[in-house]
């Protein structure tokens, strides 16, 4: 156990590494520096502003340098608007947290009750239509699904007003952001219910007369539900990559869109720190929620 | 004869022999035998599975029209995708964002005129194109991004997974950490970084080459995708190569004396074909969605090249006015992924070894 927690962790701390060393070399090979674009600067302006963001130097250095002041909690600032990176970052990430834990705990609750309900009533009605809606809920993408919603639900019905940093309204995002993990956890669901309805303690638990109501709560969803867990990871990991989009559309101001004015910008330091938040948001995600799977069900091994 | 055999003793460990077991078969005896189904190949048995799915039938006559459509309708239409409308040869600035079945005011005064015009059935843009065709032709390059990026996802994959699931011991180890890195990078950040970081290094490398008329955004979108998407199928391929590898046919034909170069055309490569060629089945959808997203968000292909992402992101604009604009794309490229996943699912539940009952 504690031998593959340890692995867990260094594989997760080499990909961390690995990602922040793609994404240096990477955006400095961008054609273009961030003082270019605007208004031409003079030559001596441009060596003083190089000199002190330490562009000047060789890329790996640049690269030691960041790591170095990272690792003491140092994001840097933004070459664009001199803020202090980690507050610009941990501002807009709250809004996106706010909006993809919504969106997570939406699919989440509403894609097991409808995975329960079709797998109890397999074969009939209930079950053919939810599977035929979370079939068809799979093809849409977020961003398609964002811009129709704000086609049909904004602008033609006018019941939504648009997203501003005024007026908070998260119906339409979040419904955007969780159709897809929704549509997936209900028929993961709805697999592993059926295949814990036809285990024997199920059997055993409804010939010792256990009332139904609770051989399904107690004996059936609690096993049905450890699938889930494991979808937890790439559900954060869609909501996040959907977020990038999703928030653009509605024009909230998350982290998303930081990342992608980021990129336009060539801010490096605000590229460099979306980056490795989110990586190691996604990356955490993903091992906690393999290392819980592995907790919950006692009959998976270690290897 | 009967009397005979009835008179020994029956002697439970002698080697007494039934004498009734040799006589010969009757006609009729001999017909029984020949009751047989006709013989049926494993692609034979999986076609009849496939086509008795009726999802899966809806699915590939849904794929045929669209497919069919994007092939001939661009030919068929005497428009380009980047042609703006002209009348006599004189550019036509009135057919701008017409609706459905509409003519521009110049195009009716030639219509008044008597001579024929081919209908705008969507319309046109805000360039002054139509859009039936730009949407035709977009399809036409999602589906071929689709295809290709799978393609492409297939060799590598197929390359690297089979070496590291063949060679097994501390190079299959170094392989699937390598894997298992790539795997857990955030797909969509890595892809938007490097299709900026390409778009503007690659433009000057291919500039006046055969490749500079795919445009750089396509072929750094082909990158992209050889670059990450390639591990989910490398684990797949040598998860498969592993398992069938401990096999016990395997050891016989080992036994047998047969070479490793017999062993893999012959025992392992027909066993996990249908395994690889469902999931790169199921890989055309995820590529075109990534494409979509891509072009979306203004990092796919090249204007005036069309596809269906780019399309929907620029409608976005008037879509107050001519929502049709982005509806369409949209449904496009919902019914595109949508029949894929369902033909991929349906070639999973026919084809797939461990799931044949």
């Amino acid at each position: 156990m504690a031998k593959y927690v340890v692995k867990r962790i260094l594989l997760a701390v080499l990909t961390v590494l690995v990602i922040s060393v793609i994404t240096f070399f990477a955006m400095n090979a961008i054609p273009g520096g961030p003082f270019s674009g605007e208004k031409a600067l003079s030559p001596e302006v441009e060596r003083v502003l190089m000199e002190r963001y330490n562009l000047d130097k060789p890329v790996p250095v640049q690269y030691f340098i960041y790591m170095r002041r990272l690792l003491q909690g140092d994001f840097g600032v933004s070459l664009k608007t001199g803020r202090e990176i980690s507050k610009t970052v941990f501002e807009s990430f709250a809004v996106s947290a706010r909006l993809g834990g919504m969106a997570a705990v939406v699919a989440v609750i509403i894609g097991v009750v409808m995975g329960s309900i079709a797998a109890l009533n397999r074969n009939r009605w209930p079950d053919r239509l939810i599977i035929f809606l979370s079939t068809l809920a799979t093809a849409v993408p977020s961003f398609v699904l964002a811009t129709l919603l704000l086609l049909i639900f904004c602008i033609q019905l006018g019941w939504f007003p648009v997203f501003s940093t005024t007026n908070q309204n998260y119906v339409l995002p979040v419904i955007a952001l969780s159709l897809y993990p929704m549509a997936y956890i209900t028929r993961l669901t709805k697999t592993s219910m059926l295949d814990a309805l036809g285990q024997d303690y199920v059997r055993t638990a409804r010939a010792k007369g256990v009332p139904v109501v609770k051989v399904i709560f107690k004996h059936a969803l609690r096993n049905a539900l450890i699938p889930v867990i494991t979808y937890v990871g790439p559900m954060l990991a869609y909501i996040l990559t959907g977020s990038l989009v999703v928030e653009n559309i509605f024009t909230i101001g998350g982290l998303g869109s930081k990342f992608v004015t980021g990129i336009t910008n060539r801010d490096y330091p605000m590229i460099m720190a979306t980056t490795i938040f989110l990586a190691s948001l996604m990356v955490v995600m993903n091992l906690l929620s393999d290392l819980v799977y592995k907790l919950v069900d006692p009959r998976i091994k270690f290897d | 004869m009967n009397n005979e055999q009835n008179e020994f003793k029956k002697n439970p460990l002698g080697v007494q022999i039934d004498l009734s077991k040799f006589e010969l078969a009757t006609e009729e005896e001999k017909a029984q035998q020949e009751v047989m189904s006709e013989s049926t190949t494993f692609f034979k048995d999986g076609m009849k599975k496939l086509m008795k799915n009726p999802l899966a039938v809806f699915s590939i006559i849904m794929l045929c029209i669209i497919i069919l459509a994007a092939v001939v309708g661009p030919a068929v239409i005497p428009y380009e995708y980047s042609e703006m409308i002209s009348v006599n040869g004189r550019r036509d600035k009135t057919a701008k964002n017409l609706a459905p079945f509409e003519w521009s005011k110049n195009e009716q005064k030639v219509i008044d005129g008597g001579e024929k015009l081919f209908p705008h059935i969507l319309g046109t843009d805000e360039q002054c194109r139509d859009y039936l065709v730009r949407v035709l032709y977009g399809t036409r390059v999602s589906l071929f991004v689709g295809f290709f990026a799978a393609l492409l996802v297939l060799i590598i994959g197929l390359l690297y997974g089979s070496i590291s699931g063949y060679m097994g011991g501390r190079v299959d180890l170094i392989m699937m950490r390598i894997v298992d890195i790539i795997y857990s990078l955030p797909d969509t950040l890595m892809v938007i970084l490097l299709s900026v970081v390409l778009k503007s290094t690659l433009a000057p490398a291919i500039e006046g080459t055969q490749l500079a008329k795919l445009g750089v955004n396509m072929i750094s979108l082909f990158i992209v995708f050889g670059l990450l998407y390639w591990v989910g199928m490398a684990r797949l391929i040598r998860g498969q190569i592993l398992s069938i590898k401990e096999n016990e046919y395997v050891l016989a034909a080992q036994a047998t004396g047969a070479k490793s170069g017999w062993i893999i055309r012959k025992h392992i490569i027909p066993n996990c074909l249908s395994v690889i060629f469902i999931s790169t089945a199921l890989q055309i959808p995820s590529a075109i969605f990534t494409e979509s997203f891509l072009s979306f968000i203004g990092l796919g292909v090249q204007a005036p090249m069309p596809s269906l992402g780019s399309l929907a992101n620029a409608a976005r604009e008037g879509m107050q006015s001519y929502p049709h604009k982005l509806v369409i794309p949209a449904i496009v490229i919902c019914l595109l992924v949508l029949s894929f996943n369902l033909l991929g699912d349906g070639l999973r539940d026919a084809f797939d070894p461990k799931l044949r009952r």
